[in-house]
């Protein structure tokens, strides 16, 4: 590897970690004013213009407290489970691609920290890494509250990871390939001449059990038994306070921010243009080099994958303040009796019509 | 008046995704009156402030006649009806000369102490007053920095106080 892509490479880092470290507190303000709006409330409005400082106060507040550890919790334990929290899901967005590539000089950047022919077992497997957290958070606080919010956690994240995994492999039988820019890429084409050919269009079926799922894996109501307050007080995180308290919070924005980013690069287009786009930068085609071209529309793609995300993210904030939370064996009544069996026949379904008419 | 909405359970509703497909538009549009619209319920409290109805019990005050003197007669009326036992009341007797229309209000509280910590704000003390004197104010904000403020006294009861506050 030579300078520039060293280089490339920390640009890209510092513009993912900059991406998770930005969106937590636009989406911690959002998530308090949007609740407000939802509620007919004003919401916070007092700290700077619209209350956009809140969250700085908050993490201010969360950062100059004491840093308090229960005198029977197991030490070691209990500081590493937020450390992992935060970092699991900042390390499986490195896999998710946020644009095509950008031309420099005379060479090509892509716009995916890790460019991994087996992409999406990387981000699950780094996904699959937030359960460790919420465990050992539980376990090593020694308090019965806690150790109840993990034990649900951890069998909720196990459950439903059988069903996102299976709507999973049925869109792998699709595009065929582990690779999510190639996915992207297959995505980007158009079906039957006028819609996008996006996942959720071939399989809408796969993407709304791949979304319910990811609402349970990242503990977001109506899946947040874990957190559960009006039984256990605040669940596996209960006895935390300060920065390691902070550490779960941003934890749990980024898993969101990541989670989406996963779905709507299988189902939505990735980085793909918004239908529209393509037409508006066909107009800059003439006047511009190649280069610049793609450069430009690299950009955009950046652009339309930050405006999905968004979308995406404004729609967890939209489902918590609409649904009540779910009873504990509802929820494994749904996982295990409903969206596994439906994975299933989704997959074989697919797997038969694919061996019918091929791709 | 409320609104009695019943709802027959359809067919579709055992499959939850309808409903909450409904919750979903309901929140979206209450999310676009307050956001667009400014239909918020909650308004900004020290800068705006909600109208109460006149009826509404809120701080002590004793009335007093156009002198200043206080209306109270010190009968005790209101100690002894007081549920939460706050008012205490010692009386004394009033001079002459502080009875300028012919009067006699005889006797007077030396002191008359209201504990609203302790006040439950009922009322019964206004109601039992034969002399209209204590009142309750329409004031509502009486958060006190230290439990001394909060036990009104003679002086502070007799405030000037307009209309019903
Ligand atoms: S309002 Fe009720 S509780 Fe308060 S002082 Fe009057 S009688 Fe006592
Ligand atoms: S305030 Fe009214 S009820 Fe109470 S002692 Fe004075 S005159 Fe009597």
């Amino acid at each position: 590897m030579t300078l520039f892509d060293y280089i490339a490479v920390a640009a890209k880092i510092l513009f993912i970690v900059g991406l998770a470290f930005s969106t937590v507190p636009i989406m911690v303000w959002f998530e308090r004013r949007g609740a407000a709006w939802m509620q007919a409330r004003v919401g916070p409005n007092r700290v700077g213009i619209f209350g956009l400082m809140q969250p700085v106060a908050d993490v201010l507040k969360l950062l100059s407290k004491e840093m308090f550890i229960p005198a029977a919790a197991s030490k070691f334990y209990y500081n590493l489970a937020p450390a992992i929290s935060a970092i699991a899901p900042v390390a499986a967005m490195a896999a998710i691609p946020f644009g095509s590539y950008l031309i420099i000089g005379d060479h090509k950047v892509n716009l995916q920290i890790a460019s991994l022919d087996i992409g999406i077992l990387a981000v699950l497997a780094f996904a699959g890494l937030e359960v460790y957290p919420i465990m050992l958070a539980g376990w090593a606080s020694n308090n019965k509250y806690s150790m109840l919010g993990a034990l649900r956690g951890s069998s909720q994240m196990i459950s439903y990871e059988i069903a996102l995994g299976l709507a999973l492999v049925s869109m792998l039988l699709v595009y065929g390939t582990l690779d999510l820019n190639a996915m992207v890429v297959y995505q980007d084409q158009s079906l039957l001449g006028f819609i996008p050919r996006w996942g959720v269009f071939l399989n809408p079926l796969a993407a709304l059990i791949f979304m319910i799922s990811i609402f349970a894996e990242t503990n977001r109501l109506p899946f947040d038994l874990p957190e559960g307050e009006s039984e256990l007080v605040a669940g596996y995180h209960l006895e935390y306070g300060a920065s390691k308290f902070a550490l779960f919070f941003f934890a749990e924005y980024v898993a969101m921010l990541m989670a989406s980013g996963l779905f709507i690069t299988i189902f939505f287009g990735g980085y793909g243009l918004i239908p529209g786009m393509g037409w508006v930068l066909s107009f800059f085609q003439t006047s511009l080099s190649p280069d610049m071209f793609q450069n430009l529309t690299a950009i955009a793609q950046i652009a339309a994958f930050v405006f999905k995300v968004g979308c995406m993210m404004f729609f967890f904030v939209w489902v918590r303040w609409t649904m009540p939370r779910f009873r504990y064996d509802q929820l494994m009544h749904l996982g295990w009796k409903i969206l596994f069996p439906i994975a299933l026949v989704n997959l074989l379904a697919v797997a038969l019509i694919i061996a019918w008419i091929g791709v | 008046m409320t609104k009695i909405v019943t709802y027959k359970e359809g067919r579709l509703d055992k499959y939850y995704i309808p409903a909450l497909l409904v919750g979903l538009k309901v929140t979206l549009k209450q999310f676009y009156k307050t956001l667009f619209l400014g239909q918020a319920t909650t308004i900004n409290y020290p800068e705006e402030k909600r109208e109460y109805s006149q009826r509404f019990r809120g701080e002590h005050f004793i009335s007093v006649d156009p002198t200043k003197t206080e209306n109270c007669t010190a009968c005790y009326l209101c100690q002894t009806v007081c549920p939460a036992d706050c008012i205490t009341i010692v009386a004394g007797e009033r001079p002459e000369e502080e009875n300028p229309f012919g009067v006699k209000k005889e006797k007077r509280p030396v002191s008359f102490d209201i504990d609203a910590l302790r006040c439950c704000f009922c009322g019964f003390c206004e109601e039992a007053c034969p002399k209209d004197a204590i009142k309750l104010s329409r004031n509502y904000e009486m958060a006190t920095l230290d439990r001394e403020t909060a036990i009104y006294d003679l002086d502070h009861l007799k405030r000037e106080v307009k209309g019903r506050g």
